[in-house]
């Protein structure tokens, strides 16, 4: 629990000393939970982000209002997307790319949508959307990122949505006050466990005037934990264990319906 | 009444226990009813329902573990089971486990590891399928004209009888060498790491037609090896891969042992050629499934597999 505390005291500390300009916006964010547990009974979780900008009198109008995008980026897993071709009759996997360190899960939430938010330019530069998030791919050898039009890169970003793990949303953040804005960060039933990072980005006329990181723990708890961690560090352990619980439950099984 | 899931720690995803319960009921009860491990419906079942297919294929050891368990202990008090012709057997078992877990690792290194799979049960499973199929419907014929069975030719020999380095088999009354029964077991232990199964339905028939093996002592013999060798392989799943799913294990194991016992007594109620139609049946409708996967243009081109861990 030492990251919330952290993060305020960081807040508190950059404004203490003022080591942003005076009269720019501040950004300042909470999210409900910084440590997400998992059960036997985990179906999924939305977890609530409130943030607010601070003004001062310096800080000069915004005509055109704020805007927010959150982008939160899970741990990362290089994968292997396969296309099938046919061959004789059979459908077989024939190409495939390897997409190195991609994010397991990969939203983003925005006020509004994001073209009307930031110029093309500014959006691949902060890689914001899910079009313009850097997806390096290794090919022989080298590792770049390819056009966004890749049948690889769009196979690859489908299919993780589908999975519920790729999401962009535009109307997800929600302003309750010209300042004070919340939106909920939408985790599935599988979404992996690690650490996953949250970005918030403050717009206003097209440019990005402030920007706020910070991070949540998805961490299994319990009976899930312990099983998780026997099977990882004790494995042969864990193997007699199970084999040795198959045995009792086939005897068990004969014991009781025993019939002579 | 609401769906119960449960949060499965090694699969990484929640199930609907009663779902999961029924399967290994329903399966149990096919596998009881045939004498049967079940795993060549319980893997394709589980991997349908969402479950990663290497998480599958690592889990149902132990689930046929147990079923198989709970077999032997029966056969065993009848005596029907040949324990020097299961050790032979396991001899080359756990040498073909030991192959088929290497090719597997390999296969899905590759991305043809899914392809291989469909393709072996298809072929294995559309060839075992229509022998029995045809070899009950005409045992069914025979017994409708009123003609005896047909009687095990006790007496002829095959190349098999041949070979050198031979071993009495007291319980099973057969002298035969011990390179076919090693060869048998390697056989199974291969295809059973390779396709995530006890390979009992295979087993069955080849002791039978093949070593002579009198019926009455070949499911049990049958169920002995595939007790170890799927023993072992759980524990080498776990030990190597760390993919073995002990909840999901529990679950399933609890439904087979119990579909298992309902499934004997409905199976000694059926004749017995009625019996191995119906397991042909079975065994031909997995691998045409397997058919249609293969040949049918997939809805999805594209699938991902993760290079370092599950997903």
């Amino acid at each position: 629990m030492t990251r919330p505390h952290l993060s305020i005291s960081a807040v508190l500390l950059a404004l203490a000393v003022s080591v942003v300009p005076a009269g720019a916006e501040q950004l300042v964010t909470s999210l409900s939970n910084y440590r997400v547990s998992i059960a036997s009974n985990f179906a999924g979780a939305d977890l609530v982000l409130f943030g607010t900008v601070d003004r001062d009198a310096a800080t000069v109008a915004r005509r055109g209002g704020y805007d927010i995008v959150v982008t939160v980026i899970g741990p990362r897993q290089t994968v292997v997307t396969w296309r099938k071709e046919r061959v004789l009759a059979i459908w077989v996997n024939a190409e495939s790319r390897t997409f190195v360190d991609a994010p397991t899960y990969l939203a983003v939430l925005a006020s509004r949508p994001v073209e009307t938010i930031a110029s093309p330019e500014l959006q691949r530069r902060l890689q914001i959307g899910l079009n313009n998030i850097l997806l390096p791919q290794d090919i022989a050898g080298d590792v770049a990122d390819v056009v966004r039009d890749d049948p690889f890169r769009m196979a690859f970003v489908r299919l993780r949505g589908e999975q519920g793990l790729y999401l962009e949303r535009t109307n997800a953040v929600t302003f309750l006050t010209p300042t004070l804005f919340r939106t909920a960060i939408p985790l599935p039933a599988d979404a992996p466990i690690g650490s996953y990072e949250v970005d918030v980005k403050l717009f206003a006329d097209g440019v990005m005037i402030a920007r706020e990181r910070s991070a949540f723990e998805l961490y299994k708890v319990g009976f899930e934990q312990l099983v998780a961690n026997a099977a990882r560090y004790h494995g042969f352990v864990y193997g007699l264990g199970t084999a040795g619980l198959a045995l009792l439950v086939g005897w068990l099984a004969s014991v009781v319906f025993r019939r002579d | 009444m609401t769906p119960v899931q449960i949060y499965l720690p090694i699969a990484e995803l929640p199930v609907n226990v009663l779902l999961i319960f029924v399967m290994g009921l329903a399966v149990g009860f096919i596998s009881g009813m045939f004498g049967i491990g079940g795993g060549f419906l319980m893997t394709p079942l589980l991997i349908f329902v969402g479950i990663a297919p290497a998480v599958a294929v690592a889990s149902v050891t132990s689930h046929i573990a147990a079923s198989s368990f709970t077999g032997a202990i029966t056969y065993w008090r009848r005596r029907a089971l040949d324990p020097a012709l299961a050790l032979m057997l396991l001899v080359g078992g756990i040498l073909g486990t030991s192959a088929g877990v290497w090719l597997f690792s390999l296969l899905r290194a590759i991305g043809q590891l899914d392809l291989t799979i469909g393709l072996s049960y298809l072929v294995l499973l559309g060839t075992v399928g229509s022998l029995m199929v045809a070899e009950s419907v005409r045992a069914i014929i025979r017994a409708r004209q009123g003609k005896p069975a047909e009687i095990r030719r006790g007496g002829s020999h095959t190349w098999i009888h041949g070979l050198p380095f031979k071993l009495r088999f007291k319980q099973s009354k057969i002298y035969v060498s011990t390179i076919p029964v090693w060869g048998i077991g390697f056989f199974i232990g291969f295809i059973g790491a390779v396709m995530g199964i006890g390979g009992g339905f295979l087993l069955v028939p080849m002791l039978i037609y093949l070593l002579r093996v009198p019926t009455s002592i070949v499911i049990g013999t049958s169920m002995m090896l595939t007790l170890v060798t799927m023993a072992l392989a759980t524990i080498m799943h776990a030990a190597t891969n760390h993919l073995v799913d002990v909840v999901l294990a529990l679950i399933l194991m609890v439904g087979g042992v119990t579909g298992a016992q309902f499934g004997a007594r409905a199976g000694q109620k059926i004749r017995s050629e009625q019996l191995r139609l119906l397991l042909g049946l079975l065994v031909l409708a997995v691998g045409l499934r397997f058919a249609f996967g293969l040949v049918v243009r997939p809805d999805e081109l594209f699938t991902l597999r993760s290079v370092e861990g599950v997903t």
